[in-house]
């Protein structure tokens, strides 16, 4: 462990600001490229599902 | 296209391109102002610099070079759309894939016809650019001697780009999305040549790293622009 | 394929939508759970237990997600040009559908490459941007990827618009070290090399052990985050075969 206190472990020698921006944006971008195709494979199945509901009601 | 129908063992590799380079250049000498619209606007651009940044000498000086292969860059991308669009929009385009002729010698003749009527011109042009911008008389060789072979470059890949997107409707913007970054080489050297020329430094260099772009070029383009046009043909 | 059996059957099976939806589904857990333990584990050696920097303190710890996004950017961009090239060949739609799913992954991880190297930069060279060699030919990367969703996005032909972001792809790949070379030259040009981010001469193992960790975890993460986008293109350009009809209304 580098850091004594958390305290020092949020300021990192004044570098706080730009360590933790830096990784709150690379952490968000990871999140947000697993989140994003989760949602697009719900959507999809619902407007496929509701499609084949369809079909099958006009035959 | 007369030329283009015949039987494909009558006609020579040459003949082919020489045929079509004849072609368009007669096509594009009919309608002037696709000729000289690009000229205006290389002008034009130029003008704009001194107006909006400084008129001072020196400043100017420094960023002449850059300035003005931006413009010559920025009127290439412009006239790019119409390499393949009206041969598109007649339908010669499809005729010309379903011909016996190897469509890759038919696309280095197109490409060679827009440089000699955008690229050959702006080259020719840039001295007075250089003059406006008061760049030194010993820079004007590298200038038009980077302007010449850049500009090959630019149409070569930028033919790329105006295959791609001759079956779009909207083609015109994303054009420019798709060949800016590819052109940033051919902008360091070229620009690199008339600052390197403005120092009285030597230009080889730079003329030869440009000169070995082309030669990349000439070989790799055409199949690339080759295989775009029929995608967008065909598709 | 006659008489080249030394790829696995499973290879050959990738090719076809539905096995690769399949195998996809198999491998999906694993590499989610290497890529979450690697990742959480790199992020809090690389945060908390990796020693600082004897010249930058404590801003160097940027490096650990700097590097691997960087890496990454460019890998993706490699691999999306090969999978055009075997769509292109091969005509496989699998591989035009990789390609597709890569392109808006690559964008994102190039965009968190050039955001960290902006803020890495503050701290170390007192400015958010330098025309830093690096950071501009990962710029220059990025606008590679916008090139080629914005060649999607225009085409409403989905093989058209797979075959011509396959040529766009490719000719980028050939130019990708061109530009680079001349961006580092036009680099040593207008300024002298003031200082290399990566290039430590010889990191302590306790620097790249953790560095090693992040970059196989953010590999894995491309991994889930790939096979993730390339199930949902899956389902939807197969939505009208028979296997897909049974897989929605199984839910």
């Amino acid at each position: 462990m580098q850091f004594e206190t958390i305290s020092e472990f949020i300021k990192m020698d004044g570098h706080g600001l730009y360590v933790w921006l830096s990784y709150a944006i690379g952490v968000s971008i990871l999140i947000g490229n697993l989140i994003l195709p989760l949602f697009t494979r719900k959507e999809l199945i619902k407007n496929l599902a509701r499609r084949l509901r369809r079909e099958n009601n006009a035959q | 296209m007369a030329e283009l129908c015949t039987n494909s063992a009558e006609i020579s590799l040459g003949q082919l391109f020489s045929a079509v380079l004849k072609r368009d250049l007669l096509l594009s000498f009919r309608r002037k102002s696709d000729l000289v619209n690009p000229l205006i606007f290389f002008l034009m651009v130029a003008t704009l610099f001194p107006l909006g940044v400084s008129p001072e000498p020196t400043f100017l000086a420094d960023v002449a070079p850059g300035v003005v292969w931006v413009a010559a860059l920025l009127a290439t991308l412009l006239s790019l759309d119409g390499i393949f669009r009206s041969d598109y929009d007649d339908g010669t385009l499809e005729q010309v894939i379903l011909s016996p002729q190897p469509l890759m010698v038919v696309c280095l003749a197109k490409v060679m016809a827009h440089w000699m009527t955008t690229g050959l011109p702006l080259a020719l042009m840039s001295p007075l650019l250089g003059v406006m911008l008061f760049l030194p008389m010993s820079a004007m060789f590298g200038l038009v001697v980077s302007l010449l072979i850049g500009t090959f470059v630019l149409s070569l890949i930028g033919a790329i780009g105006a295959g791609l997107t001759v079956g779009l409707k909207r083609g015109g913007v994303l054009i420019s999305l798709l060949v800016l970054p590819l052109y940033i080489p051919v902008l360091i050297f070229g620009s690199g040549a008339v600052q390197a020329a403005v120092a009285g430094l030597p230009l080889a260099g730079y003329l030869a790293l440009l000169g070995a772009m082309l030669a990349l070029g000439i070989v790799l383009a055409p199949l690339a622009i080759s295989a775009a046009v029929r995608i967008s043909v065909t598709g | 394929m006659a008489g080249s059996n030394w790829l696995p059957r499973w290879f050959y099976q990738l090719a076809s939508p539905r096995w690769c939806y399949d195998i996809t589904g198999k491998l999906l857990p694993g590499f989610l759970i290497a890529a979450v333990l690697l990742l959480v584990a790199g992020l809090v050696w690389a945060l908390a237990f990796a020693p600082p920097d004897y010249q930058q303190g404590n801003s160097f710890r940027i490096m650990y997600i700097h590097v691997p996004s960087a890496i990454l950017a460019q890998s993706c961009y490699m691999l999306m040009a090969i999978a055009g090239a075997v769509g292109l060949i091969w005509k496989i739609k699998v591989a035009d559908m990789v390609a597709f799913a890569c392109a808006p992954i690559g964008a994102s991880i190039a965009v968190m490459a050039l955001a960290t190297g902006a803020i890495w930069g503050k701290p170390t060279w007192g400015s958010w941007w330098v025309w830093d060699a690096r950071l501009t030919s990962m710029l220059i990367l990025l606008f590679l990827y916008m090139g080629v969703m914005a060649l999607y996005a225009a085409m409403d032909n989905e093989t058209t618009a797979a075959k011509a972001a396959s040529v766009l792809s490719l000719v980028g790949l050939v130019n990708i070290p061109i530009i680079k070379y001349s961006v580092e030259w036009w680099n040593t040009l207008h300024q002298p090399a003031t200082f290399t981010l990566t290039e430590k001469p010889a990191m302590p193992v306790e620097m790249w052990l953790p560095l090693l960790v992040m970059v196989l975890g953010f590999y894995c993460f491309f991994g889930v985050s790939l096979m993730l986008r390339l199930r949902n293109e899956i389902i939807r350009r197969e939505r009208r075969s028979g296997w897909v009809r049974e897989l929605i209304t199984s839910r």
